[in-house]
């Protein structure tokens, strides 16, 4: 089964606000050579903008795990958690 | 400023039962949870443990949303397309004072809440703590993200979770390391109850849990788990954040390719996926622990590190902490001494229940295993290449053949390796 085919399993009540930010954008085009983050977040969060040159953000899907917070070899993601009420909203947890 | 006698940020196990034991005796406590209600931003695997609910909720069994009470566990260890299972069974687990339940935890939380409110407990949702108050040294409340939304308390109880960002700024604990934290995925598959119990060789009602290990994580460290619910399957796998970065695995890769080993997909067959869902494990450990209290404010649950990952235990010294910690403060609020020196007797009753005491024994385990990641590779192979040359009757001579076991083994762990690796486990487990 795809992960994208997953994620649209998942209830979400999304904000306006994203609620993550990379830090630095040129630390990911200059100094970050595998990009991780593409990788370890379970949700594929984190995307390479070939063109725009630099990760893009799909806030909207992130599971809330935490995990690019510590993942970032660079401590770059300056991820929070969404605002009262709003993100995932497990169904069965 | 409302003013209560004790806030709890975050209602999952930890800050429910810190709430309810404080509530109980008593206190104007509060619980502020930033889901739309209690349960909706809570994972686990997820086997709750009879003993430790009991303590909080009195006989929640008769009531509580439970999933089925396990009467089978499981430890399978696999090596490629092979596996080494061993299982202890006992059909008396499904009935009182039973051992541990397979739930789900949006309608568990959900209804421990409820329980948390009858006893007198006020609840907050869809509200973030942003910050905590302070006077001084003491904390005295919290900044939550609404409108004038700070609120004053006596005691703090922070719940708020494996990731600890409040816990990091009030100076108590040091941000999460990729080498303690387990990234855990897992999916909820539904099956008809009877597919469940006949796969699983299940009475009506009855559950059985799994953990793999070995191939199950690619051989990195971590472990699979598969857990039977009333009409679905429980199925995810959690490594450790470094290795799996190291590795380039996708954390839904190495879900599929647990799911893609053929035991695995023969229990899994015709299953529909529900929900697919993410979480961080903190397996730190004794020394990752953090400051458990200071002026004002305790630290419960999984923000506290409380976890152990070999018995598979965490939502019990979750509940475990936060019911001390709740009465704790209750106690001090009464004395009228809310000082850091009050609080260390949380910390004090901790060390003298299970819950400091195991973290504390298995203290040398998570430096064995991080430093030894041959163990879930080398010896799953070592241990299948065994038992398969055992069972193997081609006509080899017993005598033989138990040399060419030998001589396997050898190849592929020298005896200086395997005297070290059992002096290892040996200091870290027993």
């Amino acid at each position: 089964m795809k992960l994208d085919d997953k994620l649209f399993l998942v209830r979400f009540n999304t904000d306006k606000l994203s609620h993550i930010k990379i830090t630095n954008p040129d630390i990911c085009l200059k100094q970050c050579q595998d990009k991780p983050c593409t990788r370890f977040c379970p949700a594929h969060v984190y995307d390479w903008d070939e063109e725009e040159k630099r990760i893009s953000v799909g806030y909207e899907g992130c599971l809330e795990c935490g995990t690019c917070l510590i993942g970032c070899p660079y401590g770059n993601i300056d991820w929070k958690y969404p605002r009262g009420g709003f993100g995932v909203s497990w169904k069965n947890g | 400023m409302e003013n209560f006698d004790v806030i709890v940020i975050g209602g999952g196990p930890a800050g429910l039962s810190a709430a309810i034991s404080a509530a109980q005796v008593g206190m104007k406590t509060v619980v502020i949870e930033r889901g739309d209600y209690p349960g909706t931003k809570n994972v686990m695997g997820g086997i709750l443990y009879t003993k430790a609910t009991d303590m909080v909720v009195p006989e929640f069994w008769k009531e509580a949303p439970l999933e089925r009470p396990i009467i089978e566990q499981r430890i399978a260890m696999l090596n490629g397309d092979e596996s080494i299972m061993a299982a202890y069974r006992d059909p008396a687990w499904a009935s009182e004072p039973y051992n541990a339940h397979s739930i789900l935890r949006v309608k568990f939380d959900r209804w421990l809440a409820l329980q948390a409110e009858k006893a007198g407990v006020m609840i907050i949702t869809e509200t973030l703590v942003e910050n905590l108050l302070y006077k001084g040294d003491n904390v005295v409340g919290v900044r939550t993200g609404r409108a004038e939304g700070d609120l004053g308390a006596k005691v703090v109880i922070l719940a708020e979770g494996v990731n600890n960002f409040l816990a990091v700024k009030a100076g108590l604990a040091k941000p999460l390391k990729a080498e303690s934290v387990a990234i855990t995925v897992k999916e909820i598959i539904a099956l008809p109850k009877e597919t469940i119990e006949d796969r699983f060789c299940l009475d009506e009602g009855q559950g059985a849990t799994i953990e793999l290990y070995g191939d199950s994580t690619a051989g990195m460290m971590g472990v699979g788990f598969i857990y039977t619910n009333k009409d679905s399957i429980s199925i995810g796998v959690g490594a450790i954040l470094a290795p799996l970065i190291h590795n380039n695995w996708t954390p839904n890769d190495l879900l599929e390719y647990l799911k893609s080993k053929p035991y695995v997909k023969r229990l899994l067959h015709g299953g529909e996926t529900k929900e697919y869902l993410s979480h961080l494990i903190p397996e730190g450990g004794y020394t990752q622990v953090p400051k458990l209290h200071r002026q004002g404010l305790l630290v419960v649950g999984d923000t506290a590190m409380l976890m152990n990952s070999l018995n598979r235990e965490g939502s019990n010294l979750a509940m475990i902490s936060g019911k001390i910690a709740g009465e704790v403060a209750a106690e001090s609020i009464k004395a009228d001494d809310v000082s850091d020196q009050a609080m260390m007797v949380y910390e004090t009753r901790l060390r003298d229940s299970f819950v400091l005491k195991d973290l504390h024994h298995y203290r040398h385990m998570g430096k064995f295993f991080e430093n030894n990641p041959h163990l879930l590779r080398a010896y799953p192979k070592i241990f299948s290449n065994a038992v398969k040359l055992y069972l193997t009757a081609d006509g080899t001579p017993k005598k033989e053949r138990q040399k060419e076991i030998m001589k396997m083994v050898l190849q592929n762990r020298s005896i200086g390796g395997l005297t070290k690796d059992i002096y290892g486990a040996w200091r870290a487990l027993l």
